[in-house]
Order: structure tokens, then sequence, then C-alpha cells
């Protein structure tokens, strides 16, 4: 059966670098920003997103070695 | 086009597909597991614990449920959390530890085949027949609930927001069933975890925090008639119905909500207990709602600490924000205007596609539980029993199975056009759903552990109880009410202050009525079945589990104390 860690890992890797590099893209734009008091929310909700990813495809490939 | 309150941009939409296409090709992947009708209906009982455990609370964190209970967290506070602690934990950790033995142990499919096993045909009929109804109209509901909110946030077309989710749910479970399903449902249970993890963190930094919460609330709720710190407590203020925006005291809520309601709910309901069944091993089932429960006690801080801020904003001059519609408060749209409000473009397409897929996945849940008792409760049992040829019995239930899922989504999909044609048809639905949940905990519980409980009893315990609550339903009214959907349609004997009360009692009535039902008619009718057939339906005809083999920190025992000891911490914090 497909290890349901591999789709989440890959989902979650994918938004990550998405809404990563859209945050830094973004970083200087204040007017975008204005609603969440100017904390880059993307960078950051990019970042959990990516590391959580890699974390799942990790795990993944330790049980294999 | 029509008129939307959000205009997402590319990148919101590149997110939203992304989803969508991991959530299809999770279907199509899965798609040559499925061999037999067991691996289609049943995911074949692989599913490690942590799985089944995730899908066991996303199954009920579905998008009524999160826009529902951050509106109550708007109108109730923190005393919406009883609907997570006390009305959830008690009956997970009892299903674990009690319940899920004889279900699993017992190799029935579902709940309704157990019934069957241990009472008789028309018990199992009853209640597979009910069930199936039932499912696919809440299907049907949260579908309609989706087109509107599409068409209301988004701007599309209703017709074809509702065809277009109807397409990808059937498309996900049609080709990898309940394993798709589930699977589906721990993704979105990530997704709404970190799409709605920015609103609460933002929202707590606007307010100054937790205490700059209880400050800035205070005055409001001073206002509406309840102490300063009514809506950041628990149990404080449930000594009397009129001291709490709930309005109902400490034993109603003990007894209605923890009880009757949860076990009901939790113990009863096959969407919920499929997920468990779906597990890998006896200790990998139990150990099912307890590895739930824990995600289960701490979405209050995801869902209900937002309303309780929005609560704020509302109040605040200034802020803009507000649910009013049509010159009245929509609760519902609160967590619709709290994405608004904190999220921009990005974040904001991650919020969104969070809630479209708690939709889809509720759709999801309730296709792949109705195709299961369609095609083991009623086609295999009624139409065409299996024959002496298993293999091509399992082909055969396959293709079932996979038409009973079509005819689902298309029944699902006339039902949520019925929807649109009867307002009121929700809260009439979700009346009769508790009247029929409540009755059945107390005859499952009855026959679980008292083996003198006969088919009959069951039988009448469970019609019984379910008039009782309709009884109870008609001769009372909340205040207010302004529909006969809402009660007294016989008379009005008594008027609840809350809707909520009112719920509570009717299933205290249901569940007490069918427990006495049961007893007395099964102490005036002989047990039709053997010890011999009870054992493994029966706690006193069924071996004790041993959990010698199995590491400390894994038992079921170790986990149920340490979600329990959580429960009881939280409590006191928020008490």
């Amino acid at each position: 059966m497909l290890d349901i860690r591999i789709p989440i890992g890959l989902l979650f890797t994918v938004l990550g670098v998405l809404v990563t590099a859209y945050g830094i893209i973004t970083n200087s734009d204040t007017e975008l920003y204005t609603k969440s008091f100017q904390y880059n929310v993307n960078l950051w909700s990019g970042l959990v997103m990516l590391v959580f990813g890699v974390v799942m495809l990790l795990t993944v490939k330790k049980k294999k070695t | 086009m029509k008129e939307a309150l959000f205009h997402l941009q590319w990148i919101d939409y590149a997110i939203m597909i992304i989803y969508f296409m991991f959530v299809l090709g999770i279907g199509w992947v899965l798609k040559r597991y499925m061999k037999d009708a067991n691996a289609f209906l049943e995911a074949g009982r692989s599913m490690p614990a942590w799985v089944a455990g995730l899908a066991f609370i996303s199954t009920n964190l579905g998008a009524l449920e999160v826009m529902g209970m951050t509106g109550s967290g708007a109108k109730y506070g923190m005393l919406t959390t009883h609907f997570y602690w006390i009305g959830a934990i008690p009956a997970m950790v009892f299903l674990a530890i009690f319940m899920m033995p004889f279900y699993y142990g017992s190799k029935a499919r579902s709940v309704p085949e157990y019934l069957k096993l241990r009472f008789d045909e028309k018990t199992r009929g009853l209640n597979a027949i009910l069930f199936a109804v039932m499912t696919v109209l809440a299907s049907g509901i949260s579908m309609y609930a989706l087109a509107l909110l599409m068409e209301k946030v988004l701007g599309w077309d209703f017709n074809v927001s509702l065809w277009l989710s109807a397409a990808i749910v059937l498309a996900y479970t049609y080709l990898g069933g309940l394993s798709s399903a589930i699977y589906n449902e721990v993704l979105q249970f990530f997704i709404i975890v970190i799409g709605l993890m920015p609103i609460v963190f933002l929202g707590l930094h606007e307010v100054g925090g937790w205490s700059g919460l209880k400050e800035s609330l205070a005055p409001i709720v001073v206002e509406k008639g309840f102490a300063g710190d009514t809506f950041t407590t628990t149990w404080k203020y449930t000594g009397t119905a009129a001291g709490n925006p709930m309005g109902v005291e400490w034993y109603g809520i003990l007894f209605g909500l923890g009880f009757v309601l949860s076990f009901g709910y939790w113990c009863t309901n096959f969407l919920i207990v499929q997920r468990a069944m779906a597990a890998e091993s006896t200790t990998a089932a139990r150990n099912t709602p307890l590895i739930g429960a824990i995600p289960k006690m701490l979405i209050p801080f995801l869902i209900i600490v937002p309303g309780i801020v929005a609560l704020v904003l509302m109040n605040k001059t200034g802020s803009g924000f507000t649910i009013m519609e049509n010159g009245k408060a929509n609760y519902d749209l609160t967590i619709i205007k709290l994405l608004e409000y904190y999220l921009p473009t990005g974040v904001l397409g991650l919020g969104i596609t969070a809630l479209l897929a708690s939709f889809m996945s509720g759709m999801a849940g309730n296709v792949s539980a109705f195709n299961t008792v369609w095609t083991y409760d009623i086609y295999q049992s009624y139409i065409r029993p299996a024959t002496n040829d298993k293999q091509a019995d399992a082909k055969h239930y396959l293709k079932v199975g996979r038409l009973a899922t079509v005819f689902g989504v298309l029944v699902s999909i006339a039902a949520a056009y019925l929807a649109g044609l009867f307002g009121n048809i929700m809260d009439f639905l979700q009346t009769i759903f508790s009247m029929i949940n409540a009755p059945l905990f107390a005859v499952i519980f009855l026959g679980m552990f008292w083996k003198r409980t006969t088919g009959h009893g069951a039988f009448i315990g469970l019609l019984g109880g379910f008039f009782v609550a309709l009884l109870h339903h008609g001769l009372t009214v909340p205040a207010g009410a302004t529909t006969l959907v809402k009660g007294g349609w016989i008379s009005v004997a008594h008027t609840y202050p809350v809707e909520m009360a009112q719920n509570f009692w009717t299933a205290i009535f249901a569940c007490a009525a069918a427990a006495i039902i049961t007893v007395v008619i099964s102490l005036g009718t002989k047990q039709q079945k053997t010890d011999d057939e009870l054992r493994g339906l029966v706690y006193s005809l069924t071996p004790k589990i041993q959990e010698d083999h199995v590491v400390w920190y894994k038992r079921t025992n170790t986990l149920a104390i340490f979600v329990l000891v959580m429960m009881v911490i939280l409590s006191i914090l928020f008490w």
C-alpha cells in the first residue's frame, strides 16, 4: 500500500516552496502585508510547510534503509 | 461572475489547484490496490493507528463544523470547548477501551452488521436503512453549503460549484474507496491546521495575547449581562443556566453533552467508527480514537479562540469587522470574515483551500460510509446474498460498492438541490439525526454489556427512544422559536432558554427511554442467541484483552490515561 507520508511530504514540500518563494518576492510589499501587521505570513507559512513536508519525506526514507 | 467577497490572485488559485491535483492523484495511485470489495469498502483493514486516528477526528472536522464552531466561539466563548473536551474525550476513551474490541474483534464490517450479529436481522435492517438515508442527506447538505459558500465567497456559479465538487469527491472515492477517503482526511487535517494557524497568531497579536483578550472581552460580556470572564472560562458559570450564554447548567452539560450526545455520536456513528475499523490490528483499532483525541483537544485553540477574537473585533470601533448580513448576524460567516480580515494573498489561498478541502472530505466520508452499508447491509443481505464462490463474490461486491458510490453522490446532489428549496431542511434533519443517534447508543451499550439483551428488546428500544425524542421535541420549544421545526408542534409544555438546552434534553430523554424500554422488553422476551453465538460480542463472554506483548507507551490503557489527564489539565487551566 502507498505510504501516506509520501503524498503528504510531496504536497507540503511543493506548497512550501511555492508559498515561501511568493513570500520572498513580496517581502517589500508593505501594502500586501498591512492586514497582517507587516508580518510576512507567506514566508513563515511557507517555511513551516516546507519543513513539515521534508520531515515527512525523510521519515519515509529512514524506514526503507 | 457574481459579486464576490474575495478576489483571489494567481497564487491562491495555484495553491488550490496543486492541492486538488494531489487529492485526485492519491485516488489514482490507490486504484491498483482495489482488487476486491474488502479493499475498497474496508481499506483492507490495513491502516496504521496514527493514520486512522487522524482520519477519525478529521471526519468530524468538516467545514460545517469549523464554520459552526468558530461562530459558537463568538457566541459562547470558551464554553464551546465543552464540545471538544467533556463532550468528546470520555466518549472516545470509552470507545477505545470497551467498545472497539467488540466492533473490531467480531469481524463485523459495519455497525449495522454488529447489530445483526448481536441482535437480529430487523435491528440491523432498521439501522442500516436509517443510516444510509441520513448519510446521503448529510452529504447533500454539506454539498449545498459548499456550493453556497463558493458562490458567496469566490463568486463561482452555484451549479458549477456543486457539480465540480461532487465530481472531485466521486473521482477519488470511486478510484480508491475508503483508503482514498481516509488518506484525504489526513491530508485535510494538516492543511486545515496550517491554513488556519496564521489567523490564531495574528488574532492574538492584535488583541494583545490571552490576557489582552480577557481584558477587551470583559466590557463586551458584561454588556451582554454575564460576568466579565464568562467567555474565557468553561465551568465557572455553569452553576445556573442563566449565568452563561449556552443557557445550560453543569449537569445538563455533563449528562446531555458529555454522556448522551457524545457517546451517541462517537461510539455508535458508523461514519466515525469505520475509521477505527479500518485499522491494521486490534491494538491499532483501539488506539485510533485515543490518538485522534490528542489533536481533538487542541482544535479549540485553532477554531474557537479565533471566534472569540472575532467577538472583540466586532465590538471594536474602526476595525470594520462585521458578520452582519441583511441586518442579521450570521455567525457561520465568522471564519470566512476572519480569513478576509487577516490573510493577505497567498496564505489566503491556503485558508480557502483548507475550507474547501474539509467540505469535500466530509462528503467523501459520508459517501464511503454509505457505500459500505449499502453493499454489505442492504444489497448483500436483502438483494443478492453471498454465494459459495468467494472470489467471484469479492469482485461482484466491489462493482456494487463502486456503483453505490456513484449512486450516493447523485442522491447527494439531489439532496443539495432539495436543501436549496427548503431553507429549514438543515435544521430539520439535524434534529432528526440526534433523535436517531441517542437511542442507538443505549441499545448498543446494553447489547455489549448485558448478555440478556434480546433482539426484540433492541428493536423496540430503538423505535421507542425515537418516539420519546419526537414527543419531547413536540412538547417543548426554545425561547423565541418562530417555526414548528424548532419544536412545540403538539403543544408547549416547557420553554428552554436556548435551542442547545432543548437538544441536550431531547437526547437525554431519548437515551433513557430507549434504555428502559430495551431492558423491559428484553426481560419479557426469550434470548434467541446462545452464549456461544454471543462470544466476542458481549463483554462477559469475551476473554479480556492482554496487552503484555505491546510496548508500554503503545498500550491502550497508557494512552487512555494520558488523554484523560490532558483533558483534566486543560479543564482546570480554563476552569
